[in-house]
């Protein structure tokens, strides 16, 4: 009992929020605001994030937050973490946190900017890979073959890798992380806070109504995305320092793929070519790692 | 201190002077040399500031508005293109009600490219909920962003101050620059009661009902309406303190003219040349220059305007399928309470060509002629360098 109310303490996500059942995304933002801790200022951008933050005159964020316009994330963020220093607070946290669609499409270049000027803040990509506020269209960041109500036949195209994106920008932290793994989602968050600069974190967020599975298996699917190296999980240091943070049991990607029905148009063929482009990946990712 | 000044270096003085806590700025022409100025005394290390170098005039604004929501004042500058990119952050700043003070340099939009004067970037910014002050020379651009810090933070709402590209921006003028000091008494600290705070968490900008969003807006139109009297009260101070006013409106030899000329900016310089040399002919001429063009002062207008037999106004814009935005207001402003004087609205100067005097003289020549105000615009787009020459 005293450990939960403990644990309550320390949440900074109220109960009772508006995301669907079974959320990727409101299970990593619970995660990431925890270990943020009391002493930070949020940005939130238009996403499921908005949703979840809820509307006037309510709040599910027990830290200040800033619902800003789409694709000013890092600018906002930006602008809050000059705020106080220039008021001669180094102390207080700013974390942008925002949708892959913010994140990989409209909010990029402001992205790409605050990470040129390498800005005291933490960005936190929540990652469904599609436009779920709006209702499942396409974003940059949705993987090849996903259906969306706007790639009915499958994306024809991949997905914008941001981990690499961030690191090619010389910040001293960028990682990729899962709302299913939360003790690695923690530590990467605890990891990034001892850092001052730009930090990235992109964190994979299942969707159960955009990745067609039922709500329940959100930790199963998070949890298959790594083990089956389709999604891994690690982090670079100031644009070259590899770590992977998780070995993965290196299961078929056919287990994770046929789990959503987002995939269910995939014939074997189409799997055995999925599945080849992932092992070199992981070898390209495992290369990288031991070049260190 | 008196310092010969370009205009972009006196909005510059006239920032530095505020004391903003963040700027945050992206290079355009006609702006550039604000943003190197500030730069430069950045580097120097007697700015003050914090500059953010960001990489478009959009992160620009989204700086500057978080950063005030956080407690401290800013300042930005842009022209055209780049007060184009803002559009969305400006309505999203005065719904924020952050008294953000913008310089903004009028340049013609492209297409097709110029790099010269023309106000329809800043007026096709109207009903952003921004405050706008037309300025028409150096030492009124100074004033007008000192004035604008204590206007912006008294109403919570955003002011622009319009210079216009190159006539404005890169001319020299004798400014007086006034002692910090005397600043820091006329500008107290900046101290909202609502901000980003840990120690008082709050959501900002929530998403809100139908008829909530309602009150929002009344408030906003509020705040508007009260700017004014706040505009007026605070140049009435600023005169006490520093010896210069410049009124919602600048009224020349207007009270016994039979043909008044409303225009703004530059061109209230250019037509006093114009009516001094008319009223020397006997011509009964005047003109009055809109300063505050947001909130819009009808009013004062009405009253200044009630006894001229014929109205000419000169727009250097255009609202295509309509006529001169300044044209259209006055229009506005004056039909529920004046009939009957003909309005002749002349649009030019665009994309910067000049307008002489003798060019103005030519418009009070064409409004006497004519008898009846034509419904579309009188465009007179001739580059007025040549005009009166020969």
């Amino acid at each position: 009992m005293e450990m939960e109310l403990d644990y309550h303490e320390r949440d900074n996500l109220y109960p009772g929020h508006r995301a669907c059942s079974g959320c990727g995304e409101a299970l990593g933002l619970k995660l990431v605001l925890q270990a943020a801790g009391k002493k930070a200022i949020a940005v939130v951008v238009p996403s499921c994030l908005g949703i979840i933050l809820g509307p006037y005159p309510y709040s599910t964020f027990k830290i200040p937050v800033f619902h800003a316009a789409f694709e000013t994330a890092a600018s906002s963020a930006a602008g809050i973490s000059n705020a106080l220093l220039a008021k001669g607070d180094e102390e207080t946290l700013v974390i942008a946190l925002a949708g892959d669609g913010g994140t990989t499409d409209i909010g990029f270049q402001a992205l790409s900017g605050a990470a040129d000027r390498n800005e005291n803040i933490i960005y936190c990509c929540f990652d469904n890979e599609a436009y779920m506020n709006t209702g499942i269209q396409v974003s940059s960041s949705t993987p090849q073959w996903a259906w969306t109500m706007t790639t009915p036949q499958g994306k024809t195209r991949g997905k914008k890798n941001m981990v690499e994106i961030m690191g090619v920008h010389k910040i001293p932290y960028s990682a990729s992380a899962s709302a299913c793994f939360p003790d690695d989602l923690r530590r990467k968050i605890m990891e990034a806070k001892e850092l001052k600069g730009m930090r990235y974190i992109h964190i994979l967020s299942p969707c159960p109504p955009g990745w067609r599975y039922e709500e329940k298996l959100t930790p199963n699917i998070g949890r298959l995305a790594v083990e089956t190296k389709f999604y891994p999980l690690y982090e670079i240091r100031n644009g070259k320092e590899y770590t992977i943070t998780h070995l993965p049991k290196n299961l078929p990607v056919e287990d994770y793929l046929s789990a959503q029905g987002r995939f269910k148009h995939l014939t074997q063929k189409d799997l055995e070519i999925i599945q080849k482009e992932v092992d070199t990946n992981w070898d390209k990712l495992k290369r990288r790692e031991s070049q260190n | 201190m008196r310092r010969f000044l370009s205009g972009n270096h006196a909005a510059a003085y006239g920032a530095r002077l505020a004391r903003p806590q963040v700027i945050a700025a992206y290079p355009i022409t006609p702006q550039s040399p604000i943003y190197e100025k500030l730069s430069e005394w950045d580097s120097e290390g007697v700015l003050g500031a914090r500059m953010m170098r960001v990489e478009s005039e959009h992160s620009a604004m989204a700086a500057c508005i978080s950063a005030s929501l956080t407690g401290v004042r800013t300042f930005t500058a842009t022209a055209s293109q780049g007060l184009a990119l803002m559009h969305e952050l400006l309505h999203f700043a005065s719904g924020m009600r952050v008294p953000i003070v913008l310089v903004n340099v009028n340049r013609a939009l492209a297409a097709p490219w110029s790099f010269w004067s023309e106000q329809t970037d800043s007026l096709s910014q109207r009903d952003t909920g921004w405050l706008q002050f037309y300025v028409s020379d150096n030492q009124e651009v100074l004033d007008t962003v000192i004035q604008a810090y204590k206007i912006s933070e008294t109403v919570f709402l955003p002011t622009m101050v319009v210079l216009e590209a190159f006539y404005t921006s890169h001319f020299m003028e004798p400014v007086e620059v006034p002692e910090q000091e005397l600043v820091d008494d006329f500008l107290s600290s900046f101290q909202p009661t609502f901000k980003l705070d840990t120690e008082k968490p709050a959501a900002f900008s929530q998403t809100v009902t139908q008829s909530e969003y309602g009150k929002f807006r009344v408030h906003r139109q509020m705040a508007m309406e009260y700017a004014q009297e706040v505009v007026q009260a605070v140049d009435k101070e600023f005169e006490e303190r520093f010896g210069r006013g410049h009124g919602l409106l600048e009224c020349y030899r207007q009270e016994d003219a039979e043909i008044v000329l409303v225009t703004a900016g530059t061109f209230g310089c250019t037509a006093k040349v114009a009516i001094d040399e008319l009223r020397e002919k006997g011509k009964k001429v005047g003109m009055v220059r809109i300063r505050l063009f947001r909130p819009f002062p009808k009013l004062r207008l009405i009253e200044s305007l009630k006894h001229a037999r014929k109205i000419a106004v000169i727009d250097r814009n255009l609202s295509p399928g309509q006529e001169g935005i300044f044209c259209e207001e006055l229009k506005s402003a004056l039909y529920s309470r004046v009939n009957g004087i003909p309005v002749f609205g002349f649009v030019m100067g665009l994309g910067g060509s000049n307008v002489s005097p003798a060019h103005i003289k030519r418009v009070f020549g064409i409004t006497e002629r004519m008898q009846d105000a034509p419904l579309k615009p009188i465009l007179d787009l001739e580059d007025g360098n040549g005009i009166g020459l020969s």
